[in-house]
């Protein structure tokens, strides 16, 4: 076998990591989608009992640190018998808690369609679901774009929480190997380029997406 | 084709609109004159659903239109009567209102396919005609922000004629364009006048405009209707005070 030189001969290793980084984003953000269009319209529901539950659920997780709620559900869900793997468990968190933030992202978009919108659609005679549906939610989603970008990054660099809950993702076997081999600044300084890796070229992505889909519009 | 009955509307404490009694005849064209404030768009707002009367009732084409009849009684109309009436009324808005995230063609089809359930063809064919008929054939697949707001005034107005309603309403529909835009604007009302189909009812400013469209003047003055008659009487020769003192008003500040 050809020695890899220091310090890429760590890449091998912090690469196992990457993978579970990545598939904890991919999961845990499209949770998070779901779970903020949920929680999102339940806020603004016709119905008292729905908004209530929803501001509950959206304050609970928001006032709470996602590290904690890692740990309650790691140590705490056993003991009421339900058992997840470790990775279940951090897409569900993940998912949950930045679904919370995005909730408030999917209330705001709808809410700041002008009325105006919802009167032309009325005077067209349209329904109440058509005009949710083809006026205020196209218009709505553009204006989630660059705040559910910003979220997708913040979800990314959040995962590395999960290393706490014994995830082997990339910040995980960085500590790991940290404790094996003691290089430290060349560990952590490969990890923290990695992340950014990760990160950079989703952002750039992002950018072009909202510009191919504002397009034409002002 | 339309009636108020002693409608009156209040926002909270303000009454807004009283006692307003107004019949309108089919094919009749009305124009509705009267100072800012006055309580116009909340009459035609009423006629639109957008708005709920305080009091009364108001009927369109022999039916009513906020309430409906229930063993003699009239009781609040629910969703599915309000869109039943509703149909056949359609609105122009003073700042157009134009979908903005759909291209020109597909702000006319949408309503014709999703609510009147046309197939696309038929919707586009329709719409292009339209279109076409408001001088703008050729901006089909333009957004509406690339067009000036004389075009999309006239977009909007081909977006509500293609839904075929017995009564139309315009809300000021010049009063945001440049003063350069309002004659391209004004020219389709008037041929849309011309063929006689249907019942207009227009809130405007343009005086000289109203007095050659429509067949009958109605000045509103503090939410009520203080006079009405053809537009040679009541610009001609008005018999109320405030309305000869709204007219001068008007042609000093124009
Ligand atoms: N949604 C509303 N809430 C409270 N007041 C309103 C509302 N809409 C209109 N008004 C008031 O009602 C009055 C009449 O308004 P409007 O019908 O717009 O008059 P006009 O179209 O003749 O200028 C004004 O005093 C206006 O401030
Ligand atoms: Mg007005």
């Amino acid at each position: 076998m050809i020695a890899i030189p220091p310090p890429f001969d760590l890449l091998p290793t912090l690469w196992r990591g990457v993978g579970v980084t990545v598939q904890l984003t991919l999961f845990g953000s499209a949770l998070a989608f779901g779970v903020a269009l949920i929680i999102g319209f339940g806020r603004l529901s016709r119905f008292r009992l729905i908004r209530l539950l929803a501001t509950v659920y959206m304050e609970l997780f928001r006032g709470t640190t996602l590290l904690v709620q890692l740990f309650w559900a790691y140590f705490v869900l056993p003991h009421f018998g339900v058992e997840f793997t470790e990775m279940q468990i951090g897409v569900l968190v993940l998912g949950l808690n930045y679904g919370a933030y995005g909730s408030e992202i999917v209330r705001g978009s709808i809410l700041a369609v002008p009325n105006t919108q919802i009167e032309a659609g009325i005077a067209l005679n349209m329904s109440p679901w058509q005009i949710m549906r083809r006026i205020i939610l196209p218009q709505a989603l553009l204006m989630m774009l660059p705040p559910f970008g910003n979220l997708l990054i913040e979800l990314l660099k959040g995962t590395a929480l999960v290393s706490m809950i014994t995830l082997a993702d990339l910040t995980f076997q960085g500590t790991l190997m940290r404790v094996s081999t003691l290089r430290s600044l060349e560990i952590f300084s490969l990890v923290l380029i990695i992340y950014f890796l990760l990160a950079y070229p989703l952002t750039l992505a992002l950018r072009l997406f909202e510009r191919k889909m504002a397009e034409g519009r002002s | 084709m339309v009636r108020f009955h002693r409608v009156s509307k209040s926002f909270g404490d303000l009454e807004v609109l009283r006692d307003i009694n107004l019949e309108i005849a089919p094919s009749e064209i009305v124009a509705i004159i009267g100072s800012s404030g006055s309580g116009k768009t909340t009459l035609v707002r009423m006629l639109m659903t957008l708005e709920k009367p305080t009091s009364g009732t108001i009927e369109v084409d022999g039916e009513l239109l906020w309430h409906k009849k229930e063993n003699g009684r009239l009781v609040p109309a629910d969703e599915k009567h309000l869109r039943k009436v509703r149909s056949k009324v359609g609105m122009v808005f003073q700042q157009f209102n134009l979908f903005p995230h759909m291209k020109i063609l597909r702000n006319v089809t949408e309503a014709p396919i999703h609510v009147l359930g046309l197939s696309r063809e038929e919707a586009e064919q329709e719409a292009i005609s339209m279109l076409e008929k408001v001088g703008l054939g050729d901006k089909l697949d333009a957004y509406p922000s690339q067009l000036s707001g004389g075009q999309q005034q006239r977009v909007a107005i081909a977006r509500a004629l293609v839904m075929h309603p017995k009564v139309m309403l315009f809300d000021e529909v010049t009063s945001a364009l440049d003063p350069e835009l309002v004659g391209e604007v004004l020219q389709v009302l008037k041929e849309i006048a011309a063929e006689g189909k249907t019942t207009m009812l227009i809130v405007t400013h343009e005086m000289d405009f109203a007095r050659e469209v429509a067949d009958r003047i109605v000045f509103i003055d503090g939410g009520r209707i203080l006079e009405e008659g053809p537009p040679e009487q009541l610009f001609g020769n008005p018999r109320n005070q405030r309305t000869r003192e709204f007219l001068s008003r008007f042609r000093r500040t124009i």
